[in-house]
């Protein structure tokens, strides 16, 4: 206590010298602008020239804003020169990026079927199947992805289809075209949306990346030549394609809402940065995406109808998800092999 | 053909909103849009300036560059005009304008803000001159008359000038040199690259 009171004279004594000082600074930075004023020609100053200077503003702020007499209140910024820099993000980033990112994956994605071909059911088909997704699961992969199509299209129609459809329609059809494509994105992203939330939620236990992981990656998850790595339900490419379908979709549904919303807690500029991650997200996304269509179709045997029909042969788990088709005939979900000599349907 | 261009002598602006008022019912404007307010800067603080603001009519209009369906277009004047039966109402050129002149009649959601409009410079749209078509959708069309823009042809105080740009920024210099000051032509470096020296 007494060490207390015996310091408090020079802790004050400090605290006013500071305030002093930021005193002192303040009236040096506020008397500043009085120098800057302008003079008339007999060295005078006019108290009326003294006025906001338009460059001086924009050199401090990215906007202009002031106060106005109209209820709407964002009509109050007069100018914010940043729409030319999301401009040409538009006009000239954004088209790169989804050009490289689409045609790059497609263009991968020819050679690799080419070199590669499809990927074939080494041991034949063996005749008896399993349960691989449930009638809900394949519904909901089936809503998100008919909308994320129809997503991606009225989309890229928004970024492409100015060079790229309107000289081969015309304006009127291409105006009522994007009319109803405008539609279609902004209602078709609440089903998706909510797709995007139900796979986040009934695939999440499946991935969780694990040590089965790293040895599948570092077997370069036998997409070259002919290995087989031993993989769960999902592999470490699906578990991939899971958190990106879940992150993206969170991307492209967060920062679209924001942009059907406008003004809902952003400005301008902050609908311009919504807009920059929308369209790269979205046209990475897209990109992604065709290697998932790829390789679920024409890219391997046996597995689109896996998605489709819901049962996958059991000699392609074993190919593909050796450690799933184990567990599941552990649990009893594998039948057991027919009898001999029984009729097989011809296929 | 003329350049033309607004241009707002902020010294000369008493914030009396005629030019928004005129332009209001000139063009039989809806509610909730307004393709020109005034804006006063510095409000009550030594120095304020208060400056009127409609489409600057930019060159190289980004409007016009980013639109998806391509709906701007640009008279023989430099007169940046759009087509609402083309446009999708978007909000694309809403994002890229550096004035904030696109409006839309809907302040809804999911994207149902209806067809933009903005300041035509009193020269309508896409349908022939003085139709009844054209001043449903965009307001008369003065500039087809002979006219010049109704709000500064009416600006009591001559703060807002339109017409062509070379003859207005002439009698912007000619004010700043006789009085000593400018504050600027304000908008004009963003919307045309240039400045006027005061």
């Amino acid at each position: 206590m007494i060490k207390g009171t015996a310091e408090m004279p020079k802790l004050s004594a400090r605290l006013r010298f500071i305030v002093g000082a930021m005193a002192l600074a303040l009236i040096v930075a506020v008397a500043a602008p009085v120098t800057a004023q302008q003079r008339n020609p007999d060295s005078s100053v006019n108290p009326t020239a003294s006025s906001v200077r338009e460059d001086q503003l924009l050199n401090e702020l990215d906007r202009i804003s002031g106060r106005c007499t109209i209820p709407d209140q964002k009509a109050c910024t007069i100018e914010q020169p940043a729409g030319r820099d999301w401009r040409h993000f538009h006009e000239v980033t954004l088209r790169w990026i989804g050009a490289i990112s689409i045609l790059g994956m497609l263009a991968l994605l020819v050679i690799f079927y080419l070199v590669r071909g499809m990927v074939r059911l080494e041991s034949g088909r063996s005749g008896r199947v399993l349960v691989r997704f449930s009638v809900f699961e394949r519904l909901v992969h089936w809503m998100t992805a008919a909308c994320f199509i129809l997503l991606a299209i009225s989309g890229l129609n928004i970024t492409f289809g100015r060079p790229l459809l309107l000289p081969l329609i015309g304006p009127d059809a291409f105006t009522a075209w994007s009319q109803w494509a405008k539609y279609a994105h902004n209602y078709l992203s609440f089903p998706f949306t909510l797709g995007v939330f139900t796979i986040f939620l009934m695939w999440i236990a499946w991935n969780i990346p694990n040590r089965v992981d790293v040895e599948w990656m570092k077997r370069g998850g036998g997409i070259v030549g002919h290995d087989h790595p031993p993989a769960d339900r999902f592999n470490a490419g699906q578990k991939m394609i899971y958190w990106i379908v879940v992150l993206g979709g969170t991307a492209v549904a967060v920062s679209g809402y924001i942009l059907m919303f406008p003004f809902y807690g952003t400005n301008i500029a902050g609908m311009q940065v919504a807009q920059v991650v929308h369209g790269v997200a979205a046209l990475l996304f897209v990109a992604v995406m065709l290697a998932h269509i790829y390789i679920g179709t024409i890219g391997m045997e046996g597995a689109f109808e896996g998605m489709w029909d819901g049962t996958v042969d059991v000699n392609w788990a074993k190919e593909h998800h050796r450690v799933w088709l184990e567990k599941e005939i552990v649990e009893g979900h594998v039948a057991a092999p027919p009898p001999k000599g029984k009729m097989q349907p011809a296929e | 053909m003329a350049r033309m261009k607004f241009l707002c002598d902020a010294d000369r602006c008493i914030e009396c909103n005629a030019c928004v008022t005129a332009c209001k019912n000139e063009h039989e404007v809806p509610w909730g849009i307004n393709r020109r307010r005034v804006v006063t800067i510095n409000d009550g603080k030594p120095g304020e300036r208060s400056v009127t603001m409609a489409c600057m009519h930019c060159t190289d209009a980004p409007c016009a560059a980013v639109c998806p369906v391509n709906c701007f277009y640009t008279t023989a004047d430099a007169v940046v005009l759009h087509s609402k039966d083309l446009c999708i109402g978007c909000g694309y050129c809403f994002y890229a304008c550096p004035f904030g002149a696109p409006q839309y009649p809907k302040v809804g959601n999911f994207g149902s803000r209806g067809k933009m409009d903005k300041c035509t410079y009193c020269s309508g749209g896409p349908e022939p001159d003085g139709s009844l078509a054209e001043f449903e959708k965009y307001g008369t069309n003065r500039l087809a008359e002979g006219k010049l823009p109704l709000c500064a042809e009416m600006c009591s105080t001559k703060s807002l000038l339109a017409g062509d740009g070379e003859i207005i920024a002439q009698i912007y210099k000619e004010r700043v040199v006789k009085r000593g000051y400018g504050s600027g032509a304000w908008g004009w470096k963003t919307a045309y690259r240039e400045t006027i020296a005061s």
